[in-house]
C-alpha cells in the first residue's frame, strides 16, 4: 500500500501535479468495471442450478422453467450479460427480489442506515482506541507497556468476532445489564445505546492490526532523523510528538483504514446477525435462506463499490493533504 | 582567544546494548571559536560522537565510560537536509517553533526572528510571502534551512556531521563557504565530522583521525599532514591529494 | 547450475537441520507454539482412547451439567460430553483448516512469483484480478461462495479456492519484484535460464521463508472463517462436530451454561495463539540468517 503510494507521489513530483489523480481515477474505474463482471458471474461459476436452489430438489421441470425465464437464466450467457449491465448502468440495480419482488437496490437502502451508523461508529471507536494504543507502545519501546500491548494482537487474532459478540452480550448485558442484549431500542438514543456493544465488538477485532501497523508506523516516525533534529533544537518532547509525530502518522493511517475498510464491513455483517440487528447483514442472511440471488448479488455490489469507492477517496484525500505530492520548484 | 576549553571529552566510551563497542576512549577539547575536524571513514564512530556530545545518542546505544564537559550549549548540522526537516511542516513555519521555544519570545517575534535568520542563509525572499515545505525546496535550500534551526539556538559549538556529502559538488562549495562566514561574523566554536580531509583541512586548525572507533592521531592540522604517524592517516591523505582540482586547488598544505 | 549456486543466498550448506534445531531451541516463541499446537494434534488424534464417550452420544438424562469429574468440561443440551465434542471438533476443523491452505497456498505464490518475476502486462493483469477480489469484504464473498457452493466440507474448500490466493500473491509479488532486480538473479538471466527455472530453483527458495510465515497468520484467519460459516449454519453440517456449530448450539443457554459457548471460541483462540507464535518463530529464525 505504502509502496504504490510512494510510486504515485514520485511520479507526480515528475509528471505534473495531476497524473496521480486521473490514474488512480482510472484504477478505480477499471476496478469496478471488474467488480460488476465478478458480480455476474459470482453466481454462474459455482455449481449448481440456480432456479433448483431457489425451487428444492423436487420441483417440476415447469417451474424450473419458469424460474428459468423469471431469473433470464434462459437467454445466453452474453444475453444476460448485456441485461445485468444495462439494468445496473439504467437503474443501478441487479433485479427484482424474487421473494418480496421490490427492486434489491430499494431493499438494501432500505436497510443501509443502521449498518452505516454502526460502521462509523465502530471505526472511530477502533482508530481512537488504536491511536492510543500503538502511541503508548511506540513511545515506551521494549518496555513493559509496550510488551504487553504486542502480545495483543496474537491473542485475539483467533477470536471469531461472533464469538466476542456472544461473550460481550453475556458480561455486559446478561451480568451487568448495561445493554440490551440484542435487537434495536427506538429512538434517537436508545438507538444508540444498542449499538454500542455491537460498535464495541467490531472495533474490538479491527484494533489489533491496525495497533500492529500503526506501531510500526509511528516508530519508523520517531526514529527518523527530523525528531532527532527537532529534538536537538529543543522542541519540548509533548510538542515533537503531537505536533510533528502525529501528523506524519496521520496519513498512513488513514492509508490503512483503506485496506481495513473491507474487513470491517465484513465483520459487521456477521456481528449484526450476532446482535440481531436488522441491518444489510440480516437481509443478506434472509436472502440467502431464501435463495434471493438478485438481492445477494446487489448486496456484494453495492458493498464492493463502497470498498473502492472509499479507497479511491482516501488515496485522493491524502495526496492532496501531502504536500510531498504537490510538484517540486 | 582565552585558552581555557569550552569543551572537553574525556575517554568516551560508546556501546550498543548488545555490549559491542562502537566508541573506545576518545578524549579532545575545543576552544572558544576553534573549529576541530574529525575524520575518518564510515562506521568509524564519528557521527556517534557528535550525538553523544549532542546528548542524543541513538536508541540502543549508550555512553559506558569517560565524560564530555562542556561550558556552553551545543547544537547540530545533519549529513541528510531532507530527512533533518519535518516534511509536513512549512520551514518558515518549522524554523519559528525553533526560536519560539529557544529564545522565549513571542510568537510574531519568533517569526521576525526567523525570516531574518532565513534571509542571512540566503534564501529566497518569497518565504516571507509563501511559506513552503522541505519538498518544494532544493537540498542546498534544505540544508540553509537546517543550519538556519541550529543557529536559532545560539549554540557555543555548532556539532557538523558531514553537511554537504549529501549535496552536489557545486552546492558543497557554497555551503561550506556560508559556514566559515557564519563562524566568524558569530564566532561559535566547531566540530566538523567528514570523511573528506580535504574539507576537514580546509576548515580546521586540528584534526583527529578516527578508524574503527579508535582515535589513532591527533594534532595541529598542519602537523598532521605534513607527518602524519599513522599509515591509516597517510592514505586518508593519498586518497585526496591526487584530485586536487576537487576542491578548486585550496589544498593549503602542499 | 553450478556456475550460480554460490550466488543464490538460500542454497543449503551442510549441517543446516542439526543448526536448525539448535535455533529453535533457542527461539521460545518457537518452541512454545510447537508444544501447544502439537499438543493440540495429539489430543485430537488420540482421543477415541482417552474418552470414554463418542462425540454424537447422547444421553439426555444427563444435560447441561456443568463441568464435574465425570465430564470435564459438562455436558450440551443433549447430554453431549462437551470435551470429548471440543477434540473430534479439533479433528475436523484443523484438518479442513490444512487441507484448505494447499491448493491457495501454492496457486498464491506461483501467481506472486510470476506476476513480480514478469512485471508489465501479466503483473497488471494479475493485480487487477487481486484488486478486483479484494473490493469484495472477505466474509461478504466467503459466505456468498460458501452458500452458492453448497453448505458443507466441499463448499469451504472451493471457496477458500477462490479467494485464499489473494493474500500470498500480494506477499509474494513485493518480494519477487525486490529479488528480480538484484544480480543473483540477473546473472542466472544472463546465463540464459528460462524464466521458469529462475522462478522455480532461484526465486522460489527465496520467497518460501516469507510466504510460509504469511501462512501461519493466513490459518489463524481461515480456521476463524470455517468456524464462522459453521457459527452461521453454512459451513461444517451437523452432526459432524465442529467449534462453530458448538457456539451457535450453545448460544441459547447463555444464561444458564456460557460455557458451552465460551469453550469452543478458547479452543480457536488457543490454536491461534499456538500459530501466532509459530509464525514469530519462523520470522525471528529467518530474519536471523
Amino acid at each position: 500500500m505504502m509502496n504504490s503510494k510512494r510510486t504515485l507521489t514520485g511520479a507526480a513530483g515528475h509528471n505534473g501535479s495531476y497524473k496521480w489523480l486521473i490514474l488512480a481515477l482510472v484504477r478505480a474505474l477499471i476496478v469496478i468495471l471488474c467488480v460488476m463482471t465478478a458480480v455476474f458471474f459470482l453466481i454462474r461459476i459455482v455449481p449448481g442450478d440456480p432456479a433448483k436452489m431457489i425451487l428444492g430438489e423436487y420441483s417440476t421441470p415447469e417451474a424450473l422453467k419458469n424460474m428459468h425465464h423469471t431469473l433470464g437464466l434462459d437467454l445466453s450467457l452474453w444475453e444476460q450479460f448485456i441485461r445485468f449491465v444495462k439494468m445496473l448502468f439504467t437503474q443501478g440495480d441487479t433485479g427484482n427480489s424474487i421473494i418480496v419482488g421490490t427492486s434489491s437496490r430499494e431493499l438494501i437502502v432500505e436497510r443501509a442506515p443502521v449498518t452505516l451508523l454502526l460502521i462509523g461508529i465502530a471505526s472511530i471507536l477502533a482508530i481512537v482506541t488504536a491511536l492510543l494504543l500503538a502511541t503508548v507502545a511506540a513511545t515506551h519501546k521494549d518496555k513493559l507497556l509496550d510488551h504487553l500491548i504486542r502480545i495483543i494482537p496474537a491473542i485475539t487474532l483467533g477470536m471469531p468476532v461472533f464469538w466476542v459478540g456472544i461473550l460481550f452480550i453475556l458480561l455486559f448485558s446478561v451480568r451487568l445489564g448495561w445493554f440490551p442484549v440484542g435487537g434495536i431500542s427506538e429512538g434517537g438514543l436508545g438507538t444508540l445505546h444498542s449499538l454500542v456493544l455491537p460498535a464495541v465488538t467490531i472495533a474490538f477485532s479491527q484494533i489489533p492490526t491496525l495497533v500492529r501497523s500503526l506501531r510500526a508506523q509511528m516508530l519508523e516516525v520517531l526514529e527518523s532523523e527530523f525528531v532527532v533534529t527537532l529534538r536537538a533544537a529543543g522542541i519540548p518532547s509533548r510538542v515533537i510528538l503531537f505536533k510533528h509525530v502525529l501528523r506524519n502518522s496521520a496519513l498512513p493511517t488513514l492509508m490503512l483504514l483503506g485496506v481495513n475498510i473491507s474487513y470491517l464491513i465484513g465483520g459487521t455483517l456477521v456481528v449484526e446477525q450476532v446482535f440481531g440487528i436488522k441491518g444489510i447483514g440480516s437481509l443478506l442472511f434472509t436472502s440467502i435462506s431464501n435463495r434471493d440471488f438478485p438481492v445477494i448479488q446487489g448486496i456484494a455490489l453495492y458493498c464492493a463499490l463502497a470498498v473502492v469507492i472509499i479507497s479511491l477517496l482516501i488515496e485522493i484525500i491524502s495526496g492532496w493533504l501531502d504536500p510531498r505530492t504537490k510538484e517540486n520548484q | 582567544m582565552t585558552t581555557q576549553p569550552i569543551l572537553e571529552v574525556e575517554s568516551l566510551t560508546l556501546a550498543a546494548k548488545s555490549q559491542e563497542k562502537l566508541v573506545h576512549n576518545i578524549s579532545f577539547s575545543l576552544e572558544r571559536g576553534e573549529s576541530l575536524g574529525l575524520v575518518g571513514e564510515s562506521g568509524s564512530g564519528k557521527s556517534l560522537t557528535l550525538r553523544a556530545i549532542l546528548g542524543l545518542l541513538p536508541r540502543g546505544v549508550e555512553q559506558t565510560g569517560g565524560t564530555i564537559r562542556s561550558k556552553v550549549s551545543s547544537s547540530m548540522v545533519f549529513q541528510d537536509p531532507r530527512g533533518a526537516l519535518d516534511p509536513l511542516c512549512p520551514v518558515v513555519k518549522q524554523l519559528t517553533e525553533v526560536v519560539y521555544y529557544r529564545q522565549k519570545t513571542t510568537h510574531k517575534a519568533a517569526r521576525t526572528i526567523a525570516l531574518e535568520l532565513l534571509e542571512r542563509l540566503g534564501l529566497p525572499d518569497s518565504l516571507r510571502t509563501k511559506d513552503r515545505y522541505p519538498g518544494q525546496l532544493s537540498g542546498g535550500q534544505c540544508q540553509r534551512v537546517v543550519i538556519a534551526m541550529a543557529l536559532a539556538c545560539k549554540p557555543g559549538i555548532l556539532l557538523c556531521d558531514e553537511p554537504t556529502t549529501a549535496l552536489d559538488v557545486t552546492v558543497q562549495q557554497q555551503i561550506m563557504d556560508t559556514i566559515t562566514s557564519l563562524q566568524r561574523e558569530l564566532g561559535f566554536a566547531m566540530v566538523f565530522v567528514t570523511h573528506n580531509l580535504a574539507i576537514a583541512a580546509n576548515l580546521c586548525s586540528r584534526l583527529v583521525v578516527m578508524k574503527q572507533g579508535r582515535m589513532i592521531e591527533h594534532g595541529e592540522t598542519h602537523r598532521l599532514l605534513r607527518q602524519p604517524a599513522e599509515a591509516y592517516t597517510q592514505m586518508l591523505i593519498d586518497s585526496v591529494l591526487p584530485l586536487p582540482e576537487l576542491e578548486g586547488g585550496r589544498t593549503s598544505w602542499n | 547450475m553450478n556456475t550460480t549456486t554460490h550466488l543464490d543466498p538460500s542454497l543449503p550448506e551442510s549441517g543446516k537441520t542439526l543448526s536448525t534445531l539448535r535455533q529453535i531451541g533457542k527461539t521460545p516463541s518457537l518452541l512454545i507454539g510447537i508444544i501447544m499446537f502439537a499438543i493440540l494434534i495429539l489430543l485430537a488424534l488420540f482421543i477415541p482412547y482417552l474418552s470414554p464417550y463418542q462425540p454424537s452420544e447422547q444421553n439426555l438424562s444427563a444435560f447441561l451439567q456443568p463441568p464435574s469429574s465425570a465430564h470435564w468440561l459438562g455436558t450440551d443440551q443433549l447430554g453431549r460430553d462437551l470435551f470429548t465434542r471440543l477434540l473430534y471438533a479439533a479433528r475436523t476443523d484443523l484438518t479442513i483448516m490444512i487441507l484448505a491452505e494447499i491448493i491457495p497456498f501454492c496457486t498464491g505464490v506461483m501467481l506472486g512469483m510470476i506476476s513480480g518475476y514478469y512485471g508489465k502486462w501479466t503483473d497488471r493483469i494479475i493485480s487487477l484480478i487481486t484488486d478486483t477480489f479484494i473490493a469484495f469484504p472477505f466474509y461478504l464473498i466467503v459466505i456468498i461462495v460458501a452458500f452458492a457452493s453448497g453448505a458443507g466440507e466441499r463448499g469451504i474448500y472451493i471457496t477458500f479456492i477462490l479467494v485464499g490466493w489473494i493474500v500470498f500473491a500480494r506477499v509474494v509479488r513485493g518480494l519477487s519484484a525486490s529479488f528480480r532486480k538484484q544480480e543473483w538473479i540477473a546473472s542466472a538471466q544472463t546465463l540464459g535460464l528460462p524464466g521458469i527455472r529462475i522462478i522455480l530453483r532461484h526465486l522460489l527458495p527465496n520467497v518460501l521463508p516469507q510466504a510460509v510465515v504469511v501462512l501461519m497468520t493466513d490459518m489463524i484467519g481461515l480456521l476463524v472463517a470455517i468456524v464462522t460459516l459453521g457459527y452461521l449454519g453454512i459451513g461444517i453440517a451437523p452432526p459432524t462436530p465442529d467449534w462453530g456449530t458448538m457456539i451457535s448450539d450453545g448460544q441459547p443457554f447463555i444464561t444458564t451454561a456460557w460455557w458451552l459457548s465460551a469453550v469452543p471460541g478458547f479452543a480457536v483462540v488457543y490454536t491461534g495463539i499456538a500459530l501466532s507464535l509459530l509464525g514469530d518463530g519462523l520470522a525471528d529464525i529467518w530474519r536471523k540468517k
